[in-house]
């Protein structure tokens, strides 16, 4: 028999294979994170029960359908990957993973995840996962992320889908409660984003992308994020006051409100020189309360819905 | 000695993990089977035996004595 290792050089191309960490990296983990998170709140509060197993499983297929999102996206994205400090490391642009490989991975994750949610769930949720991952490809990374600096806004509607997902994977509907969840988490995006542009400094513009830091400038960016708090400020309290809510989410709703409106107000009255100053101190804490503000928000309604039985509005 | 070179691991890594991967693809199908017989979704679209749960109260007929 034959050892190929003998012929195979200690270094070079062999070293760059990609490995199963290469294609995990591929589905962007953190972004579906986010998904499971959601999506199995919208799940849970959803009215009437779903089978344990079935809505475990339904939370796997809409994992793997943020994942083929991703997958897709740095397919298509590699040629922007490659020119940005942040993302040159990513499995394409370093050369360990084919351009035609993580498409293959993408579609074929795609199709998987809707037919499976479809199988396991049903057809509505089915089809706002197929909806979701067509956003996110076409709508977003194909069209707006290159095109228009409103990209981050109406390219956050693609992450705010899940929780409605969730829920339609449970009932087989998507009523005015799930859309909240939906309105909720996209006017939650632009300023959590925003405060994150205004502190690292991402070289955008290198690879001539629209955002906003750079179209409209920096004082722009913060005067905007201040008004979609504003805007996030009045669909948190809908969701408090609609059949989600309840007496315990309005209370936790109004403090959450309370210090993100306080943020976004200290980053909108400050200049890039006081924020160089203090090392970004202000954009750096609202980053970081609007990942808290996210994850107790969607807590409490899950909270709220096991308080239900014993009193709600 | 034989002695595995680093793209051998690395492939066999690869090849393991996709292993587990259809293992837990082929346990969750099966789980899933088990679970819609169970619950009796499938079951009940497409079999040709008469659900007396869902014949209107009305139309089924009184049995006499």
């Amino acid at each position: 028999m034959t050892d190929l290792s003998l012929h195979i050089p200690d270094t070079g191309p062999a070293s760059d294979e990609a490995g199963l960490r290469d294609y995990w990296q591929l589905l962007k983990p953190r972004l579906m994170s986010l998904s499971v998170f959601t999506a199995l709140v919208g799940l849970v509060i959803a009215p009437g029960g779903v089978h344990p197993f079935l809505g475990a499983t339904s939370i796997l297929w809409i994992a793997l359908g943020a994942g083929a999102s991703g997958a897709l996206n740095m397919w298509f994205d590699a040629d922007i990957d490659r020119v940005m400090k942040r993302t040159r490391s990513r499995p394409i642009p370093s050369g360990r993973v084919e351009p035609s490989d993580a498409l293959a991975l993408g579609l074929f994750l795609s199709v998987l995840s809707v037919v499976m949610l479809g199988l396991t769930a049903n057809w509505v949720a089915a089809f706002w996962l197929a909806f979701t991952i067509f956003f996110y490809t076409v709508i977003y990374s194909m069209w707006l992320k290159r095109t228009t600096s409103w990209n981050t806004v109406i390219g956050g509607l693609a992450g705010a889908f899940p929780p409605m997902i969730g829920w339609a994977a449970a009932t087989g509907s998507t009523p005015l409660d799930a859309w909240l969840l939906v309105a909720l988490i996209f006017m939650w995006t632009p300023p959590h984003f925003w405060a994150l542009a205004l502190f690292v400094r991402m070289d955008y513009h290198v690879a001539r992308i629209p955002m906003l830091t750079v179209t409209h400038g920096r004082d722009a960016t913060r005067r905007q994020a201040f008004l979609y708090a504003v805007g996030l400020a009045v669909v948190s309290l809908a969701t408090a006051l609609s059949g989600i809510g309840g007496p315990l989410t309005l209370a936790v709703a109004v403090v959450l409100n309370g210090v993100f409106l306080k943020g976004a107000w200290d980053m909108w009255r400050r200049t890039d020189a006081e924020a160089d100053a203090d090392g970004h101190a202000a954009e750096k804490a609202l980053f970081k309360w609007s990942l808290v503000y996210l994850f107790v928000h969607f807590a409490v309604f899950v909270v709220e819905a096991a308080l239900h039985p014993y009193g709600g509005w | 000695m034989h002695r595995d070179h680093e793209l051998h691991t690395r492939r066999k890594g690869r090849n393991f993990g996709l292993l587990a991967v259809l293992l837990a693809f082929i346990v969750l199908i099966f789980g899933l089977t088990v679970v819609k017989i169970q619950t009796g979704g499938f079951a009940e679209a497409f079999d040709h035996v008469s659900r007396p749960a869902i014949v209107p109260q009305d139309a089924v007929p009184e049995v006499s004595e």
